[in-house]
């Protein structure tokens, strides 16, 4: 039998009889580990725009371009973020586009009618998240794969936008009266103020996603449903959750976007399907489930954003834009792929 | 004598007419280590089973700490403080051992936020209950760099934070090298130490003679052999013990020597 070490002789762990400190315990190499995810991201962010501004410093230099960017990007982050809860959550969801797109039209719908904007937020955040629980509930409890079912909703929801609605835009002149817009959508010392907004998104969702019980639950689930299940996790209904929040993100994504541009299109969202899962995964969301950031889907979402008014400020054509997308998509994936260990 | 805690008497269990189980009787004391030996099929997860209160006995009766409790189920089977800790599906291998441990029950303050403090305290306690000692690890390392050995630390962690008084451990050290079997070893004595019993279950012999106190041998569905180590001597003569009442198992268990 072999003599087993006294409780107060460490006996387990690698290197345990080195005096040094091991790699691990060093604190400034523990924080760099546990956020290498998203460093990684910022990383890939840092070097692109270096290469934009090398190829064009003077286009670059320039406030506008910055500002465009920020204008739209809120857009991409409402519906980035909640998308890496349903990633770790070892789900997806395709049908954010038409349910941003649905929670738009009620937000647009309501103001028409005459209704204080404030009002047609509430509605509109209201409807994103109740169409979240038909998505998430016909997934879950339904046992449908959430990358069929989901793309099969967001057709469902577009195709009746269209026929409600006969493809006919909704113009909303006077919403730049509002208060609502004035909160929400103007500009404060030249910054658009939707940044601000999404920046306040980003960052309560990074909280809920690493020190709250919801944000706990969802990486748990996406790790090993089964033991969550024999833990007394409820399983299911944290899937769903999940859905509701996308549901929230996307009608968020909606309204600011309308309020952007003063009309409603029926195609409201379509442009953002493809744009928003690759800003997940070059985020450094890996795509098996129970691990994600936050912070780096944000990045991610800059870094695609940035990538069109980039190339062409760098002073290529349009034609070179798809291109560039994909090779930044390629090259974030090969990094994260040496960046991060699987566990199993 | 030792307090009882956990008792089983005349326990039968059939699947319409096939016998699983034909009459256990099976006691677990306070801070013993009940060394459960059988070969496959020979009713040991059966009786975990019932334990756990998922299946119920066809026949028999379960008493907890002297008193008969009846319409045993999963709840009663958790309030008994019973708890199984599996060999494979129990840990969430991304997450770190604090997320492991609170799973189910995260200690969580306002509107549900983390009270993260706190279970990091608790989690560091809970780790050097069990003797779960080390520079190394903290209790935010990811539970997937740790070995097989010291995954089972941390499931065994997790079981004693849900004040269980009975751990079951299913062939926590089948998969494991030797060292690591004695990693999971040194956890299941400071259990013991701290009053807990365990039900070690194996289906070789080596891996339970080293630290169990009593033994209880299952062949097809009915208990063959019970002995204390004291009795026993060595693991060498509980294989002949085993042998002379002609059980399978023994043989399996000096083949895979």
């Amino acid at each position: 039998m072999i003599d087993i070490a006294e409780p107060q002789r460490e006996i387990l762990g690698h290197e345990t009889m080195s005096v040094e400190l091991h790699p691990a315990e060093r604190p400034m190499r523990r924080v760099f580990l546990a956020n290498r995810a998203w460093l990684g991201t910022l990383g890939v962010f840092v070097v692109m725009m270096a290469i934009f501004i090398a190829a064009n410093p003077r286009v670059f230099s320039s406030w506008g371009l910055y500002a465009s960017v920020l204008t739209t990007l809120p857009v991409a982050l409402f519906l980035t973020v909640p998308l890496v809860y349903i990633v770790t959550a070892a789900e997806i969801d395709l049908s954010f586009p038409a349910t941003m797109g649905f929670a738009a039209w009620i937000f647009a719908l309501v103001v028409q009618a005459g209704y204080d904007p404030f009002l047609a937020i509430v509605a509109a955040i209201a409807t994103g998240m109740a169409l979240g629980l038909l998505v998430g509930t016909l997934v879950v409890y339904a046992n449908l794969s959430s990358l069929v079912a989901t793309l099969g909703m967001n057709f469902m929801l577009r195709g009746l936008i269209l026929m409600l609605t006969q493809s006919k835009s909704i113009a909303l002149v006077s919403l730049d009266q509002s208060w609502a817009y004035k909160i929400f959508s103007s500009q404060l010392f030249g910054v658009p103020v939707q940044i601000l907004w999404a920046l306040a998104f980003v960052f309560v969702c990074a909280l809920l996603y690493n020190r709250h019980r919801f944000g706990v639950q969802v990486h748990v689930v996406g790790d090993n449903p089964d033991s969550a299940n024999e833990m007394g996790v409820d399983v299911k209904r944290v899937r769903v959750k999940a859905f509701v929040f996308m549901g929230l993100g996307a009608a968020l994504a909606g309204v600011f976007s309308t309020m952007i541009n003063f009309t409603w299109w029926p195609t409201s969202g379509d442009g953002y399907l493809l744009p928003v899962l690759a800003s997940v995964f070059v985020g450094g969301t890996p795509t098996w489930g129970g691990i994600g950031t936050v912070v780096g889907g944000a990045i991610g979402a800059l870094i695609v954003s940035f990538i069109q008014t980039g190339v062409v400020g760098a002073g290529l054509s349009g034609f070179y834009v798809q291109f560039f997308n994909g090779l930044i998509i390629i090259l974030s994936l090969i990094g994260h792929r040496w960046n991060q260990i699987r566990y199993r | 004598m030792a307090e009882r805690l956990i008792e089983l008497r005349d326990i039968a269990k059939s699947f319409g007419r096939v016998y699983a189980l034909g009459g256990i009787n099976l006691r677990v004391d306070k801070g013993e280590v009940v060394g459960l030996i059988g070969d496959n099929g020979a009713g040991k997860s059966t009786l975990i089973k019932i334990l756990a209160g998922v299946l119920k006995p066809t026949s028999g009766e379960i008493l907890v700490r002297g008193r008969a409790v009846t319409n045993w189920n999963a709840a009663k089977s958790r309030e008994a403080g019973i708890e199984t800790v599996f060999q494979d599906r129990a840990l969430a291998v991304q997450q770190t051992i604090v997320t492991n441990i609170f799973m189910g029950r995260e200690l969580s303050g306002f509107f549900g936020w983390l009270r993260a403090a706190e279970e990091e305290r608790e989690a560091r306690r809970l780790m050097r209950e069990i003797g779960f000692t080390s520079r190394v690890f903290t209790p935010q390392s990811i539970v997937g760099q740790l070995s097989g050995g010291e995954r089972q630390g941390v499931a065994i962690a997790r079981a004693i934070y849900k004040q269980a008084d009975l751990i079951i451990l299913d062939e926590p050290t089948t998969a494991l090298s030797l060292t690591e079997t004695e990693k999971v070893f040194h956890f299941v004595r400071q259990v013991k130490a701290s009053g807990r019993s365990i039900i070690f279950i194996g289906h070789n012999i080596y891996h339970v003679f080293d630290i169990a106190d009593r033994f209880v041998v299952l062949d097809r569905g009915t208990v063959v052999l019970e002995t204390t180590r004291a009795e026993t001597g060595s693991a060498e003569q509980l294989i002949n013990f085993m042998q002379r009442v002609a059980h399978p198992a023994a043989n399996s268990g000096a083949g895979s020597q």
